[in-house]
């Protein structure tokens, strides 16, 4: 079946459901999205979203960027980081108009919070920055955008999964998707398309991220031409819930949580004499594997403590609900009087889909402008996170970013007709499928995933080094070689996940190369990006953006230089 | 390690005339979920068996089944807490589409008509809206729901054809939220909509709903708290 949109927007987290709210009264917009939309990842986010309003106390927004640049270990665009932090009190007060259920100052304002890495006066002193609503600020965002797309009637395509991009002429023109419920294939053709398919986290073991982060849309996105920018740089939180890495929102420390190690420790103290517990993530993860590296870990197990005991019950009942609960449901123990066993877990991409600062999707290192793409949220790098996001500065990118490429969309439409698309897209993916069905290979799934979640673990997580890289890229490869002989064993229509699974297996697969392939390259260390051995930042050579394209040859990279403004590159020290 | 064992609701009604049982054994860690056991059967030794899921920590709500005989998150349970066989179902109330999977649309059809966003005539201030903590604090339960629909799929109201119209505690709880948000402008609207038969009349207060809510909400308490509302508004009284 083929449908016709001007505006095909394909994820429904904050990015996709903010830009469909912008441009729905002036176009047709599509929203697909291969799990309902409120159960998309952006709803685990837990602990806020960043403005320099000042409700709690003195901020300003050249703090406010200044963090920024500072937290991204200075890869982040600083023209880019500018517009965020200068256009975030208006998106909060915006949401705040929509609904958000924001939590309260004793003055009826929206409150705020502590988070690592955002500070008042150029890094002098931690600053209340993060607006939220208890501990689950990014789905009530979630909801309420929802339900403003559901009020103005935005088409939804709920459990449709994305299984090519379409070119017509130089153009992109539209995307086959799978319908999950039925197994038909639905050709929807577009004047513009907006990527806002989120993150990759499920090719490490250890993520806070859900099923569904996959990576589709930035590997289809790479295998169509497009080169992704910084993928070396993959967040780990510090505080992933020990075994399973389900996230613990930095809001725990923000609210006073302190981590311990097996002495009893604030060790932080000895890593960000400044900050302490609210020193940036990458920092943060760092000491917490030092600590563990060095037998500090509690019982000589890979976890320390994030301790709340001192905090009174009231204050965790109230601002940290979520979490109390996870911990008491997961773990079985109490958080009002048990120390959390945590460890970090992979959160998120820092690198992706290169654009400009309205979304629109860049096709070299040279800024030629991809016809008819878009992208934002966490698949986009703009890039306003650098080498290293900050803490609830992923919310306000999906919402202002969101909202830049609705506005970019609806200017762009009014330019371009419908392409005329042949059927060819539809039949190319129908032998897919068909080939998966009739695959008489012996390999499962389960097992290439999992062998490729540990690697990443063992080579491309918070440690690095050639010699794991290097390894690291022959073992996917021959993973890769695997893949060819995968069984698809259930053959129905109804609901095959298993499919689903294979395919996003491909997308792991090449976005695991892609990482570790531009790790290989950054000799030096920067943000999330630490290599053993080459443990300085190395601006000299190094202060670049990478990009990484798709070749008959396999990755080829690239470099593109970073936009400084105000900040020169300075020792970053918490 | 110990062995789960399983009996699992099947249906493809593509393929089968009728819903049948069918029995798995799993090797889990006690602290393992529930849904990781489904992943494990689906994974490596029935890919057929279809079920919803995301996030995998009680957030998204996708995968709320009847399990041993009570709705809840598939994600929440440990399987710990099982030493007899589970019997995992598909949600009640709900049409089945495959196995654990059913269709929920008649379920957001339901939360749609209830209006669930902010409605409000003065313009907004240039900043935000004011709100005392206070007044936040009345409806900041309410903004937990996940919409898992495990509340009206255990709701006898909702389980019983005749009635099966009533709006359902899911929607009622967002409804609340809005009714009591002291931002919100449009109370006559929403009563409106609400004091119906279907609406939140439709509540017999029979506390299924408050005993299985996976995120803690006091639902039933909710619902009486529009119920008063409304009376109050008619009768002009305080009950």
């Amino acid at each position: 079946m083929n449908i016709q949109v001007d505006i095909l927007i394909i994820g429904a987290g904050l990015a996709g459901l903010r830009a469909a709210v912008e441009c729905v009264d002036q176009a047709t917009v599509a929203v697909v999205s291969k799990v309902f939309p409120t159960r998309s990842h952006s709803g685990t986010a837990q602990g806020g979203i960043t403005a320099s309003l000042g409700n709690e106390e003195e901020d300003r927004w050249e703090w406010h960027l200044f963090d920024t640049v500072k937290g991204s270990d200075y890869l982040g665009d600083q023209d880019a980081i500018e517009i965020m932090v200068k256009d975030a009190p208006r998106a909060i007060y915006e949401l705040e108009h929509m609904g958000v259920p924001f939590s309260r100052t004793p003055e009826g304002r929206i409150a705020q919070r502590n988070f690592g890495g955002h500070t008042r006066d150029y890094g002098k002193h931690p600053v209340k920055r993060a607006c939220h609503a208890a501990d689950h600020t990014g789905r009530v965002v979630l909801d309420t955008l929802y339900d403003q797309c559901l009020r103005h009637r935005v088409k939804f395509y709920s459990e449709h999964y994305l299984l090519s991009l379409v070119m017509e002429r130089g153009r992109y023109a539209g995307a086959v998707l799978y319908d999950l419920a039925t197994g038909e294939l639905r050709l929807i053709q577009a004047k513009v398309i907006l990527l806002a398919t989120g993150g990759c986290g499920q090719i490490y073991k250890t993520t806070s991220n859900g099923f569904a982060s996959t990576g589709d849309g930035l590997s289809l996105a790479y295998r169509s031409g497009i080169p992704l920018e910084d993928m070396e740089f993959v967040q780990f939180h510090p505080t992933g819930l020990y075994p399973m890495g389900i996230l613990v929102s930095e809001a725990a420390r923000g609210e006073g949580g302190l981590l311990r190690n097996r002495l009893g420790e604030r060790f932080m103290e000895r890593y960000a004499p400044a900050v302490k517990d609210l020193a940036a993530r990458d920092i943060v993860s760092r000491a917490i594997l030092t600590e563990i590296r060095q037998k500090r870990g509690i019982g000589g197990k890979a976890y320390v403590h994030l301790d709340l005991t001192h905090l009174e019950k009231e204050k965790i009942e109230e601002k940290l609900w979520e979490i109390a609960s996870f911990v008491r449901i997961y773990l079985g123990i109490d958080p009002v009087y048990d120390p959390i066993p945590v460890k970090p877990t992979c959160h998120y991409v820092m690198g992706g889909i290169p654009t400009d600062v309205n979304g629109r999707v860049l096709l070299d290192e040279k800024g030629s402008i991809a016809q008819g793409l878009f992208a934002a949220g966490e698949c986009a790098c703009v890039s306003v996170h650098g080498a290293n996001r900050l803490g609830c500065n992923s919310l306000l990118d999906l919402v202002v970013f969101g909202r830049r490429c609705g506005l970019a969309m609806k200017q762009a439409i009014s330019k371009y007709g419908h392409s005329t698309i042949s059927n060819d897209s539809l039949r190319i993916v129908e032998q897919k499928i068909e080939d998966f069905f009739n695959s008489k290979g012996r390999e499962r799934i389960v097992d290439i995933r999992q062998r490729m979640q540990s690697l990443m673990m063992e080579v491309g997580s918070v440690f690095r080094n050639e010699e794991g890289l290097r390894t690291g890229i022959e073992e996917i490869r021959s993973l890769k070689e695997r893949y060819k002989n995968i069984a698809v064993t259930d053959k129905k229509k109804t609901f095959n996940f298993e499919l689903m699974e294979a395919m996003e297996l491909d997308h792991q697969l090449t976005l695991s190369e892609v990482i570790l392939f531009s790790a290989l390259h950054r000799r030096e260390s920067r943000g999330a990006h630490y290599r053993e051995d080459f443990p300085q930042r190395a601006d000299r050579y190094y202060l670049k953006h990478s990009l990484v394209s798709q070749t008959s040859k396999g990755p080829e990279i690239r470099y593109k230089p970073v936009k400084i403004t105000r900040f020169q590159p300075e020792a970053r020290v918490y | 390690m110990m062995l789960v064992k399983l009996k699992i609701f099947r249906f493809d009604p593509g393929k089968d005339e009728k819903p049948y049982y069918q029995n798995f054994e799993v090797e889990a860690d006690p602290m393992d979920r529930l849904l990781d056991c489904l992943n494990r059967i689906r994974w490596e030794q029935d890919p057929t068996l279809s079920f919803r899921m995301s996030c995998g920590h009680g957030i998204c709500g996708s995968d709320g089944m009847r399990i041993n005989g009570i709705c809840g998150l598939a994600c929440q349970k440990l399987v710990r807490g099982f030493q007899e066989e589970v019997l995992i179902e598909p949600l009640p109330v709900f049409k089945v589409v495959k196995d654990l999977i059913v269709d929920l649309d008649p379920f957001f059809e339901k939360y749609f008509s209830i209006k669930p966003y902010l409605l409000t005539k003065t313009p907004p201030p240039d900043q935000e809206r004011k709100q005392s903590p206070e007044d936040h604090k009345i409806f900041e339960e309410a903004i937990r729901c996940i919409l898992c629909a495990c509340c009206t799929a255990s709701c006898p109201i909702n389980q019983n054809k005749e009635t099966e119209q009533y709006v359902g505690p899911a929607a009622l709880v967002r409804a609340f939220r809005y009714l009591f948000d002291s931002r919100d402008e449009a109370s006559e609207e929403r009563m409106a909509l609400l004091d119906q038969k279907d609406g939140a009349w439709g509540c017999q207060t029979l506390w299924k709903c408050t005993e299985v809510c996976p995120k803690e909400i006091s639902v039933t308490k909710q619902i009486g708290q529009i119920k008063k509302k409304i009376y109050e508004a008619k009768h002009g009284e305080k009950v």
